[in-house]
């Protein structure tokens, strides 16, 4: 019963999706006015049976009704709780059932709490959300069914990828696909100001804060699954330039010169065309890393089933939003007005370079992970990997880096850089020492010596804009500038110092020896098999000394699962202030000695405390401009009650 | 520099500035892409291409077959292994130091991400075998059916 009432919920949010296309569409011609009062009811009732049918198989899942195929197929009832839960979203059909459940709810929330925009603006933006919505459902409800029954039900379930059965399963899809579907909402903006010829500052604040929503999330959610990636696969490292962590970079990245060219419409009322176009691609970024894993034309944990009925589905909805939105845009950006003008040197000038910037790293990154793609469409198999991505990033990010320390100091419209000269000594002679000491070491790379420096410099540099000013006083966005600058300044140095200075070794171990890496001395003390719920290990006993101090004891497992049959290797991890100790369990070699790979990484916790920073600059942002709404809205409420009382 | 309102562009002027100075931007990373790829991508070969048509030296590249059966030899250091993968037509030895994928064996698939050394030794910074029945490198999808064959029966 369960999965009937999920399916047919879902065919209920999908023809809601469709009559509010069409109610919103037909509102905005004079005839169809009586429709508009339908359009923001229907967007919520939408987004709540969208949430109704995704409640609907996580019953199914927690229960492992193995009469539902997908169940079946990705799940078995001897696996832990939490993971028949987050086992819902860690599969193909799951996963767009969370994109289509993220998407209806942010467009009913939209629905219920936007009141800023113009009344046409809304119905547009509405119109359009359930344009995206409809192709979304219609890919679900044709091609991915999640709650298809089996004609006769299975015995057990085939079990989750192994590799999948993490807690981080419970965070790091959800968090990251509220932040890439959240963007849908800026997408659906972007659509109806077009429509609407609205394009101006009150159009940017109504737009920032779910911009910032989005982005907040999707900040988290990046960091979530580079942690992940890092101690599950026990490879570590947390970046591989994987063409899947690439399709969430781009969103990022996108997002990122969104926020910055929202924040100069709204103050300055500037690059009006060029926001609206990070607007449409934002999102199309959301969707094009969608086409790369889901269409099965990439090999990864996150490519669940190779289909190619379902990648030319998706191919086509990529087409249909993208080359709509942009014919919408070709046709419509000659009559956004040019904005205002500023200087040279100013505070919309520094933006602009960071937008530039981050559209070209964006650029350089979609193209080496399209490569691949196109050669093999023309006969050559390549793969592009880090030897292409660290430089020819840097080559961007560097220099934006320097426009940042810089950019918050200055004034808008017009401002020389003779009157941020004294607050920037500092963080420059900072960037020359330490650029300078690292010379001297011989062994540290240009790219990890100019990170360092310039991370150092630039967490300096981002405490400037709080200089001459009344700490209680500053407006809550102003600390989440400072804080989310600081936090890039932190991950670069964590970054920087991991590639600089970590020490691996690799050694084959007999009980009882011990082997030194970095200031870490270790001694595998004895091997023991253990048994867990849907799995059997190999578990060492290692003791191990941060120079000469107390041992710490580390339990690194080579895991053997069942359903599926698969191993995996958990990897034992000791944290410090200064670095982290990182322990993988090999196999044993045929003379008796195990295997073990150790490393001693300094500072790397701090990319992603860093990613966590940069999450919480957003969030404070974000507060500030939305209890100044509430304000302002409690105000003009008092207002109009005293007029009414007056009036009597 | 100079003094701000000197610089203030006018109206008409700065739209195309600033279109032109974001198409300079992003044809520059387009043109400094499309020459990094060319000396950056890593080509994928087969023991019988990357005899007849050896790679430079120093460029990264991936080589993919089957590891041979009896081939597999572990080196005294306990961590380095030494093993031949074949196509059918021709046989590259590899080495590999560190922790082999755990469904590494011999009579398995394998793509061995590394360097050809002046030797004619393929040395492997990474393998990559063949993960669980829904997880299988792109490039092994693509061997030939007998591979594949002996691929699945190896891995069962």
């Amino acid at each position: 019963m369960i999965a009937e009432f999920g399916l047919a919920a879902l065919w209920l949010a999908a023809a809601l999706a469709g009559l509010q296309l069409i109610a919103g569409a037909l509102a905005l011609t004079p005839r169809g006015q009586v429709l508009a009062s339908v359009v923001r009811p229907v967007a919520i009732v939408q987004g709540l049976l969208a949430a109704m049918a995704f409640v609907a198989l996580i019953v199914l899942f927690c229960q492992t009704d193995l009469s539902v195929k997908l169940v079946a197929m990705n799940s078995h009832s001897a696996k832990p709780l939490l993971y028949k839960f987050a086992g819902t979203w860690g599969n193909h059909e799951g996963s767009m059932l969370l994109w289509v459940t993220v998407m209806g709810l942010a467009g009913g929330f939209v629905a219920l709490v936007e009141r800023r925009l113009p009344e046409p603006t809304m119905l547009a933006t509405l119109a359009g959300q359930a344009f995206v919505s409809l192709g979304f459902y219609a890919f679900l409800l044709l091609s991915s069914n999640p709650f298809e029954r089996l004609p006769v039900p299975a015995a057990e379930g085939q079990g989750l990828n192994p590799l999948l059965q993490d807690p981080g399963l419970a965070f790091h899809p959800p968090t990251l696909y509220l932040g890439y579907v959240g963007l849908s909402v800026a997408f659906s903006f972007a659509i109806g100001a077009l429509v609407t010829r609205e394009v101006g500052p009150a159009f940017a604040r109504a737009m920032r804060p779910w911009v910032l929503g989005a982005w907040i999330f999707l900040t988290l959610g990046i960091t979530a699954g580079s942690y992940w990636a890092y101690y599950e696969l026990g490879w570590g490292g947390w970046w591989f330039w994987d063409p899947v962590e690439n399709a969430s970079l781009m969103p990022w990245l996108a997002a990122t010169a969104l926020l910055h060219s929202v924040s100069v419409l709204a103050a300055r009322n500037a690059l009006r065309a060029w926001t609206v176009m990070l607007g449409v691609v934002a999102f199309s970024m959301s969707m094009v890393g969608t086409f790369l894993v889901r269409s099965g034309i990439l090999t990864s944990v996150h490519a669940f089933a190779v289909d190619p009925e379902r990648g030319t589905f998706i191919l086509a909805l990529l087409a249909i939003n993208i080359g709509g939105a942009l014919v919408l845009f070709a046709l419509r950006a000659s009559t956004v007005t040019e904005g205002e003008r500023f200087a040279v040197t100013s505070r919309e000038s520094a933006l602009v370079v960071n937008n530039v910037m981050l559209t070209a790293t964006l650029g350089i990154v979609l193209i080496g992970t399209l490569y691949p793609l196109l050669a093999e469409a023309m006969g050559a198999k390549v793969s592009v990997g880090p030897p292409y991505f660290n430089p020819m990033t840097a080559i961007f990010v560097l220099p934006m880096l320097l426009v940042m320390a810089v950019g918050p100091l200055l004034r808008w419209r017009g401002d020389s850089l003779a009157r941020v000269r004294r607050p920037l000594v500092v963080p420059a002679l900072l960037v020359v020492l330490i650029a300078a000491g690292l010379l001297t070491q011989a062994s540290v790379g240009l790219l990890p010596l100019l990170g360092m420096a310039l991370a150092a410099g630039l967490a300096v540099a981002s405490l400037m804009p709080l200089r001459g000013r009344n700490l209680r006083r500053t407006p809550l966005p102003v600390w989440g500038m400072v804080v989310a600058h600081c936090g890039i300044a932190v991950a670069l140095f964590g970054i920087a110092c991991d590639s600089a200075f970590s020490t691996e070794r690799l050694v084959a171990a007999r009980i009882g020896e011990a082997n030194q890496v970095g200031p870490w001395q270790i001694k595998l003390e004895r091997i023991e098999p253990v048994a867990g719920p849907n799995w059997t290990a190999l578990e060492g006993k290692l003791l191990a000394s941060y120079n000469g101090a107390a041992p710490i004891e580390l339990h690194p497992q080579a895991r053997s699962f069942w359903t599926p049959p698969q191993q995996t290797s958990e990897s034992a991890l000791v944290t410090r202030w200064n670095g982290q100790l990182y322990v993988v369990l090999g196999e044993q070699a045929d003379d008796g000695r195990w295997q073990l790979r150790l490393w001693w990484k300094p500072f790397v916790p701090m990319i992603w405390y860093g990613g966590v920073l940069i999450a919480l600059g957003g969030l404070l942002a974000l507060l500030g401009r939305v209890m100044s709404d509430l304000r302002r809205i409690m105000a003009r409420e008092k207002i109009a009650f005293r007029r009414e009382r007056q009036g009597r | 520099m100079s003094a701000p309102k000197a610089t203030v562009i006018k109206p008409k002027h700065q739209r195309l500035v600033l279109l032109l100075i974001a198409l300079v931007a992003l044809i520059g990373a387009g043109l400094l892409a499309a020459w990094a790829l060319r000396n950056q991508a890593s080509y994928f070969y087969v023991p019988s291409e990357i005899i007849a048509d050896r790679p430079e030296p120093a460029r990264a590249v991936r080589l993919g077959g089957m590891v041979e059966r009896g081939s597999l030899k572990t080196a005294a250091d306990g961590v380095t292994v030494n093993f031949i993968v074949g196509d059918g037509k021709a046989r590259v030895r590899v080495r590999f130091t560190g922790i082999v994928p755990s469904l590494f064996v011999e009579g398995s698939g394998v793509v061995a991400e590394g360097k050809l050394g002046a030797d004619g030794t393929f040395v492997a910074d990474n393998l990559l075998a063949k993960h669980d029945e829904k997880y299988v490198p792109r490039e092994m999808k693509d061997m030939s059916a007998e591979q594949a064959r002996q691929a699945v029966a190896a891995t069962k």
